[in-house]
C-alpha cells in the first residue's frame, strides 16, 4: 500500500471556487474496494430500502403513537379534542351549507352525508399537510440518526388514520342518531379506508419530498386542497352537476380520488346511497389509485433519499 | 509526495503511517463541499424583488455559494480515535456531516465501513416527548429492538445521569437545560455500538463527572472495533480521548499526525 494514503495529499495551491470534478484516486478507490467500503449516504436500492423500512415498523408505530399523545398536550382539554375537532367541523359546515345555502336539496340524510364527507376529505387533507411537514419538520431527528426517511410520511398518514378512526366513531354514532340503520354494507368501510390510507400514503410521500425541497410549497397547500375539497362534492351532491355538464368534465370529475374514497363511505355507511348513485367503475379507481399513489409516491420518494439531511 | 510541506506549516513527521494489517473504516478522497445558504444578507428582500426575479428566471441573489470544504483527504482506521480542531467556521462540522452521507459533497468521494453515526449539538431529537419516549424512540430508530431497548433502557438512563436531581426523565424534553438534552441525546448514540461515531461538542455542555463517563465510553467503542471521530475546542479533551488529530483551517486540512504534534502546532498558532 503506499506510503501517502494517510496523507493530506492537497497540493497548496488554493483550490477554484467551484470545484470541477475530481477523478477518483485509484489507490483510495482499491482500498475501499478491498476492505468492502461504500459509498457514504449512497441510497439503497429499491428492495433493500423496504427491507429495511419494514426493520422499523415499531419505530412508525411508536412514532406516531408519541406525536398523537403530544399533539394535545398542551391543551386543557386534552384528548377530547380529537373528538370535538371533527363534531365542530361538521357543525359549522352543516350551519354554512345547510342551513344558510340549502345545498341538502334532494340529498335524504343530509347530516350523515355531510358528516361523512369532511371526515373523509379531512384524512387526505391532514395526511397531505402533514406529509408537506414530515422531513421538514422532523429536521434534527433526520440529521441525527439514519433510518429510511419514507417512515416519517408513513408515520404521519399513520397518526391521521388513528384520528380518522375517532373521527368513524363519533361518525357512527351521528349515523345511528339519525335513524339509519347498520346493514351488512357497513364492513365495505374497512376496504375503502384500506384503500384511501394507501392512497394518502402516497401522496404524503410525494409532499414530503416537495416540502423537504420548496419551503414555499407549505404556504401554498392550503389553497390547492380548499379547491379540491369543493370540486369533490363534499357539501352537496356532484352527480345533480356531473349529469348536465359535458361528457369530459363530468368523466374527469368522476375520477377524482377524493370523491370515489367519500362515495364508497357513504354507501357503505348510509342505506339511502345506492349503487347506481355511485359514479361509474368506482372500485376499480378506488383500487386504482391507491396502485398508482402508492407505487409511485413510494419511488417518488426513495429517488430522493440521499438528500433530506442537506440545508 | 510522501511529505508534502503545507504553506507556512511544518509538514507532518512521525504521522501515522498506513500499515497492511489496519483496516480502513473512513475513506474521505479529495472531499470538497459547497453549500447554499438561503437568506443572505445580498439583495433587496421585498416582494417586488423576488417577483422580479423570478419572472427574469434568475437565480435569487440571497442565495450565496460557501466553498465549506476544500479537498480533503486521509484514511482513518479501525479502533482509531481522531481528534478535528480548527478555529470556528473551518469545516469542521461540516466534513463530518458528509462522512456521515448527510451532505454530498460536491466533488471527491466519501468511503465508510457500515453507517456513520454523527452526534452534533443541534440534533435535537423530540422536544415534545419526553426523556423516556426519546430513549425509546431514538433505540428504535437506530434499528434496536424493543427487548433491546428494554434490557438497555435503565442503563442509558443511570449513564445520562439526568435522573440523579429527580425524576426528569418523564418529562418532556423541552424542559431540559441544554446539557442535559446534550447527555442524554449522547446516552442514546452511544448505547448501540458503531462502525464509526462522529461526535460534535456533544460533550462540551456536560459536566466534570459527565465528561468523565463518557470519555470512558468512547475508549469501550474504540475497542469494540470502531472508530470514533471527536470534534472539540476543548484542548485538553483532544489530549484525553483521540490518539490522531486533523488540524483544519478554512477548509483545508494543514496537519495531520498524532495527537500531541498536531494539537502543540495548533496551540502555537492561535497563540
Amino acid at each position: 500500500m503506499p506510503q501517502t494514503l494517510a496523507r493530506p495529499a492537497r497540493a497548496p495551491e488554493a483550490p477554484p471556487v467551484s470545484p470541477a470534478a475530481v477523478p477518483p484516486d485509484p489507490g483510495l478507490q482499491a482500498l475501499a474496494e478491498q476492505y468492502g467500503l461504500t459509498v457514504s449516504g449512497a441510497r439503497p436500492p429499491l428492495r433493500e430500502y423496504t427491507r429495511r423500512l419494514w426493520a422499523r415498523r415499531h419505530f412508525i408505530a411508536s412514532f406516531a403513537t408519541a406525536r398523537l399523545a403530544a399533539t394535545y398536550t398542551t391543551a386543557r382539554l386534552g384528548q377530547l379534542w380529537q373528538v370535538m375537532t371533527p363534531l365542530l367541523n361538521a357543525g359549522v359546515y352543516y350551519l354554512i351549507f345547510g342551513m344558510l345555502l340549502h345545498t341538502s336539496h334532494g340529498i335524504p340524510n343530509f347530516i350523515p352525508f355531510l358528516c361523512t364527507g369532511i371526515f373523509v376529505f379531512t384524512f387526505t387533507q391532514s395526511t397531505v399537510l402533514a406529509g408537506t411537514r414530515a422531513v421538514s419538520g422532523s429536521i434534527g431527528l433526520v440529521r441525527a440518526l439514519h433510518f429510511p426517511r419514507a417512515a416519517l410520511p408513513v408515520a404521519h398518514t399513520l397518526i391521521q388514520l388513528q384520528q380518522l378512526i375517532c373521527s368513524m366513531g363519533v361518525l357512527a354514532a351521528i349515523v345511528l342518531i339519525c335513524g339509519v340503520p347498520v346493514t351488512w354494507h357497513w364492513l365495505l368501510m374497512v376496504p375503502a379506508l384500506l384503500l384511501q390510507s394507501v392512497f394518502n400514503t402516497g401522496l404524503a410521500l410525494v409532499m414530503a419530498r416537495i416540502g423537504a425541497k420548496t419551503t414555499d410549497t407549505a404556504q401554498l397547500m392550503p389553497f390547492v386542497l380548499r379547491t379540491w375539497m369543493y370540486v369533490s362534492g363534499v357539501f352537496y351532491n356532484l352527480s345533480t352537476f356531473t349529469s348536465s355538464a359535458p361528457h369530459l368534465v363530468s368523466v374527469v370529475l368522476n375520477c377524482n380520488p377524493a370523491l370515489i374514497y367519500i362515495d364508497l363511505m357513504r354507501y357503505a355507511l348510509i342505506d339511502t346511497v345506492r349503487a347506481q348513485d355511485l359514479p361509474p367503475h368506482v372500485w376499480p379507481l378506488a383500487l386504482g389509485w391507491a396502485l398508482l399513489a402508492g407505487v409511485a409516491g413510494y419511488v417518488f420518494f426513495w429517488k430522493a433519499e440521499e438528500e433530506y439531511g442537506r440545508g | 509526495m510522501a511529505d508534502t510541506t503545507i504553506e507556512g506549516t511544518p509538514a507532518p513527521t512521525g504521522a501515522p503511517a498506513p500499515s497492511d494489517d489496519r483496516t480502513p473504516t473512513v475513506i474521505c478522497d479529495h472531499v470538497h463541499i459547497v453549500y447554499k445558504v438561503h437568506g443572505g444578507s445580498a439583495g433587496k428582500g421585498s416582494a417586488t424583488a423576488a417577483l422580479n426575479r423570478i419572472v427574469r428566471r434568475r437565480p435569487s441573489a440571497a442565495v450565496r455559494e460557501v466553498h465549506a470544504v476544500k479537498g480533503v483527504t486521509f484514511v482513518a482506521h479501525k479502533g482509531e480515535a481522531i481528534g478535528l480542531i480548527g478555529s470556528n467556521g473551518s469545516g469542521k462540522s461540516t466534513l463530518l456531516r458528509a462522512v456521515a452521507g448527510l451532505l454530498p459533497p460536491a466533488a471527491g468521494r466519501v468511503y465508510t465501513h457500515g453507517q456513520p453515526s454523527l452526534l452534533g449539538v443541534n440534533a435535537a431529537l423530540m422536544n415534545d416527548l419526553t426523556g423516556e419516549r426519546n430513549v425509546v424512540l431514538g433505540g428504535l430508530a437506530m434499528g434496536m429492538s424493543r427487548a433491546e431497548i428494554r434490557d438497555r433502557y435503565p442503563g442509558i438512563v443511570d449513564f445520562s445521569g439526568i435522573n440523579e436531581k429527580g425524576d426528569f426523565v418523564s418529562l418532556p424534553m423541552r424542559t431540559y437545560s441544554s446539557g442535559m438534552a446534550a447527555r442524554l441525546r449522547f446516552s442514546i448514540a452511544a448505547a448501540k455500538s458503531h462502525d464509526v461515531l462522529m461526535i460534535d461538542e456533544a460533550l462540551a455542555t456536560g459536566d466534570r463527572a459527565f465528561q468523565k463517563r463518557s470519555e470512558a465510553r468512547i475508549r469501550e467503542l474504540r475497542e469494540e472495533a470502531g472508530t470514533v471521530f471527536l470534534v472539540s475546542h476543548n484542548n485538553k479533551a483532544i489530549r484525553d480521548t483521540c490518539d490522531r488529530v486533523l488540524w483544519l483551517e478554512k477548509g483545508e486540512l494543514v496537519m495531520d499526525g498524532p495527537t500531541e504534534e498536531v494539537v502543540a502546532a495548533y496551540e502555537r498558532s492561535a497563540g
